[in-house]
Formats: structure tokens, sequence, C-alpha cells
């Protein structure tokens, strides 16, 4: 019998580079498939929410002049520490969500396989979704897509890690910073992939994650009036239309998604016109 | 000048006063400043804090860069922080570099802020470092321009190097300039000061010197307005009118950025000294991107929903 202690890992939140306790206080309990106590994660608040998004709109600047180029080494970068680390993350799936071992590798390695995919499409994507307009004047016309801002996500409840990294992941592509709610039920994946990217060279507050309840989060997430867009794929479909109708007030772009598809990152980006005159 | 009996204006005088203080127990001070830190504001008691900060508000606009323009959109932001909303308070006072203060001051006059008094750095804000007659000048030209309070900066080096009789010398010599004609902040640095014990000092020594504010920071310098230090220097304040009956005001600048923080430094206020200077003649905080802050929770109060900066104006 070992003397030895447990030291077990004190799972927090991931809000502008840094991992702080919900500002609430408040834990909830995460158990297992069979029902016996795994961990005690962050309840969230409203006011993680506001300070993530605060966190959010700092970053903003920074990550959007950041070259495409420099955004997808980065997303490339989280995929090789993800991989380092997969051992860890299969763990905690097959810890949490029961399922098997195999089940849990493939989720991880889809999980990897997704970021390169994303990671490739940062200078790419300007090709697919601009253009180059026919205009009746001696000009070009070029219509070139931007990043939005600060999108909110809610992540999926299954596949817990997966999930997570086809919601951040098509939002940051474009230069979008962004705040996630993690999988109420699986949480530890994700916050343990917050430790992936506070070493992937990520600048602090471009990806923040909150663990917490849904119904709590998403209407302050649909109300709050510096968030410009908001992924709702986690969230049941019969919460969608309240949450839109609490969006409305700026406008906010929201859409749910059932794939990982260019349209992801398209639909969190706005198009700017440029009329430029064509020299004599 | 009878400086409360306390000096009759010889060194032997201010040392011994200056002497007979007792020290500042710093740890007790963070103590205490970190405990009432932890109070925590609601619902209608944060409305009242919140419309409060904002008549406290000195707002502030002190950079090399700073235009004619620039200085007219901060009067007409201080006169009405929000242009959507005309029940949120006019700001305690602008503040501005000396020869900007005709421009703010025709600017309000002509807007209707008669009522918003403006505030001028003075004795070569920030550093100091000017001899007296050139500082005297330019306290008399603050006040020919219409300034209604004068912010004079001490002078560090003389107090850091014991002449102390050089500090209240220039104290009491730029008083005399402000007459009736303005009132008189004295601010300290107290990030330079290093000590709580040199800044009760200096509080004191500017007190008895006639000054009718005392204020942290020119916000030039970092430490700034710390919850300890205006914990200490609201001490020195209630020590003092304990002394003399005579109320002096507080004034922190810089550092103070967000609602939570000008909170707690209402809190500190109210359990210091106590709830007669809760009110702009005897607190105000100097900061600009405050206002903008207090304006956000004031809308979230009011919306139930979080808002932007997008929805308040730009400094």
């Amino acid at each position: 019998m070992s003397n030895r202690i447990d030291v077990k890992k004190t799972y927090k939140l991931f809000i502008n580079g840094a991992f702080p306790r919900t500002e609430s206080g408040r834990t909830y309990e995460v158990k297992n498939a069979k029902g016996v106590f795994v961990a005690n994660p962050c309840l969230a608040s409203r006011k993680d929410l506001r300070d993530a998004v605060v966190a959010a709109r700092a970053a903003h600047a920074g990550w959007n002049k950041a070259t495409a180029y420099n955004r997808g080494q980065i997303l490339y970068r989280i995929a090789e520490m993800l991989e380092g680390r997969r051992g860890q993350f299969v763990e905690e799936i097959v810890n949490v969500t029961g399922a098997t071992k195999t089940k849990a590798d493939k989720e991880v390695t889809e999980s990897i396989d997704r970021l390169v995919w994303y990671a490739g499409w940062t200078d790419k994507i300007a090709s697919l979704a601009g253009s180059t307009n026919p205009v009746a004047g001696p000009f070009y016309n070029f219509t070139i897509p931007e990043s939005m801002g600060v999108v909110a996500a809610i992540a999926p409840e299954n596949p817990s890690l997966l999930g997570l990294i086809d919601a951040v992941a098509p939002i940051i592509t474009s230069g979008n910073t962004v705040v996630v709610l993690a999988s109420t039920k699986a949480p530890l994946s994700a916050m343990t992939f917050a430790e992936v990217l506070a070493t992937s060279d990520l600048p602090a507050g471009v990806i923040n994650i909150l663990t917490g309840k849904k119904d709590e989060i998403a209407p302050w997430m649909a109300s709050h009036m510096d968030i410009d867009a908001l992924d709702i794929s986690g969230l049941s479909s019969k919460k969608h239309a309240d949450i839109k109708v609490a969006g409305a007030e700026n406008l906010k772009r929201i859409h749910s998604f059932k794939s990982a598809d260019p349209g992801r990152i398209i639909a969190f980006m706005e198009a700017k016109t440029v009329w430029h005159p064509i020299g004599l | 000048m009878s400086f409360y009996g306390l000096v009759d204006g010889t060194d032997a005088s201010l040392k011994s006063y200056l002497g007979n203080l007792s020290g500042v127990d710093q740890v007790g001070a963070e103590a205490r400043a970190a405990m009432l830190a932890t109070r925590s504001i609601k619902t209608t008691s944060k409305r009242w804090a919140i419309d409060t900060a904002i008549t406290m508000v000195d707002l502030t606009t002190l950079e090399g860069a700073d235009t004619p323009g620039k200085v007219k959109a901060l009067c007409t932001k201080a006169v009405r922080p929000d242009p959507t909303d005309s029940s949120v308070p006019s700001v305690g006072a602008v503040c501005v570099y000396n020869d900007m203060v005709s421009v703010a001051r025709n600017h309000l006059d002509l807007i209707g802020g008669q009522h918003v008094p403006v505030a001028a750095v003075s004795t070569a804000f920030p550093s100091g470092r000017a001899s007296m007659p050139v500082k005297i000048q330019d306290t008399q030209d603050a006040i020919d321009a219409g300034a209604a309070e004068i912010d004079m900066v001490i002078d560090r080096g003389a107090f850091l190097a014991g002449r102390y009789i050089d500090v209240f010398n220039e104290i009491v010599q730029i008083r005399e300039v402000c007459g009736d004609k303005a009132h008189l902040k004295v601010i300290f640095e107290t990030g330079e000061l290093v000590t709580y014990d040199n800044v009760r000092k200096a509080s004191f020594l500017a007190m008895a010197a006639g000054a009718d504010f005392i204020k942290t920071s020119t916000g030039k310098v970092a430490p700034a307005a710390t919850p300890p230090v205006v914990l200490v220097m609201l001490e020195a304040v209630r020590d003092f009118y304990e002394m003399t009956q005579v109320r002096i005001g507080v004034k922190p600048a810089g550092g103070i950025r967000n609602t939570k923080d000008a909170i707690k430094q209402l809190v500190l206020v109210n359990e210091t000294v106590g709830p007669d200077w809760l009110n702009p003649k005897l607190f105000r905080i100097g900061a600009s991107a405050l206002l903008n802050d207090l304006l956000m929770q004031r809308m979230k109060m009011d919306d139930g929903y979080y808002t932007s900066p997008q929805y308040v104006t730009m400094d």
C-alpha cells in the first residue's frame, strides 16, 4: 500500500490566458457514466461570462491583425500540443463518459485532425468567401470577408472534446475571439484542453472557456451587447427561438451547425466591399 | 495665516507638529483596506453608489496631445455623460492643463455647464520641478483663465530630503494665490513618497498649510490611488477633523478604472470618515476611463443586459 496522498486537479475556468476560479465561488459535481463522483468543476456565473467577454474583446484587435499564416501556425501548434497529451485526454473521456478506449481514442484523433484542417483554412478562406466583382466603371471591386469580433459558443454535450474544438476552431480561424461554454456533463476534457491552449502560443483571451449550466449562461450570452455572434449548436433546438429573440437587440448573428465544414468559418465573418481605381 | 493654531510657520513648530504624529501600521492598513474591499454593494445601493460616483468624477485629460477639440468634447461629456439619458448627473469637475482652462470654461458656459467647475493642474505639474515664481505665475494664470479648482503638486524632492518647511511654505504661497477664488487640492504623488508614514506626514502638512483637498497622485506614476494609501489619507482627514473641526476633502486619482474600484473607494470613505464625506464637495475621483464604465454599469442596471463600449462615447 502506498502512503502517497493523491494529487488531484482542481478544474477551474480559462479566462484571458489564466485559470481563475469562478467569481461566484460555486462548483458542481461531475459524475461518470456509473454515477461515481469524478470532479468538482466551476459553475460559472454571468459575471465570469462578462469578464471573459472583456478579455475576448481586448484580444480581438491583435488576433485579427495577426497574419492568416500566423493564425494557421498557432492552430497547428495547438494540434501538436494535443497530440503530445493524447493519453490524458483518452483517459479523461473514458473516465467521464464511459466510452470505450477505442472510441475515445478515435475522438481525440479526430479532434487533432480537425485542428490541422482548420489550420489549413486560415489563409484560404478569404479566397473561398471573397470575390472580385465586375462593376461598370474603371474600378477593381473586391469583397473581402473579415472577422466579426467576439463570438460566443455553446459546445455540444457530446462528443465533449471534438464538439468543443468544432465550436471554437472555426470561430478563431478567421480572427474572431471566442467565449465558449463547455459540455456540462463532461467538462473535464475542455479544461484540460485549456492547458493545451496555454502552451500553444495562443494569445491570452483569444479562447476563453467556461464550465457551467447552459440554461443559466445562454440567455446572458444572447443579450450581451458586446458579443457579435453566437453559435448555439450545443443548445437544444427547443430553446433556439428564445435565444434568437434575446439576441435581436444588437442584431447578433446566431447559428447552429450539424457538422464541420468551411461554412462554419464563413458564418462568423462579415463581408466588406472595397473599391479601388484601376490605374491608367 | 493661523494654520489652525497647529503650526506658527517656523521650521521648529512644523517639525514638532509632524514629529508628534503616530506612525502607520502598514500591515494593519493594508488588511483593513483589503477587508473593506470585500463589501458587496448591490441593487438600489449600487445604483446610488454609481450616481454618487459620477458626481464625484473629476473628468480628466492630461496629455501632451490634448487639443481644444478634445477638451471641448470632454466638457460636453462632463455636463451630460450619457447623451441618451438625461437622468445621469453631471460630473464633479473637468480637470485639464493650464492652457486649456479657458477653452474648457468657455465651452462649458456655452453648453449650459455653468455648474461644472474647471480644475487646473498647476505648479509645474506633474514633476513640480520649477522655481517658486514660476509656480505662482502658473497658478495665477489658471485662476485668471477661470479655474475654480487648483490641483498643485508638492516638491517631492524637498519632502523626501526632509525639508518639510519648504513644502509647507510652497503650499501656503499657492494658497494665498488661490485666495477665495479657487479651491486648492494638494497632490502628493504617493507612489514617490514610498511609505505610508510619509503619506500621513504629507497629509497633515498639507492640511495645516491650508489645502482644501488632499490628492493622491498625478496619474503619471504607478502605483497611484491604491486603497491602503487612500485609507491612510482618509484617516489623516478624520484625525485632523477631530483636532480642528475642519473637514478636508480627499481625491484619489490614477488607477481607478472601473465601477468596482470606485465603489471600493466609496466604502472606504463611508467606513473611515463617515457619510458626510460622501459628497463631491469632500470627495472626488480623478479619472478618465472610469466614467464610461460607470455609465455601462448604469445601463446594465436599467436594461438588464450587459452593454458594450460601443454604446458610450469615446474618450
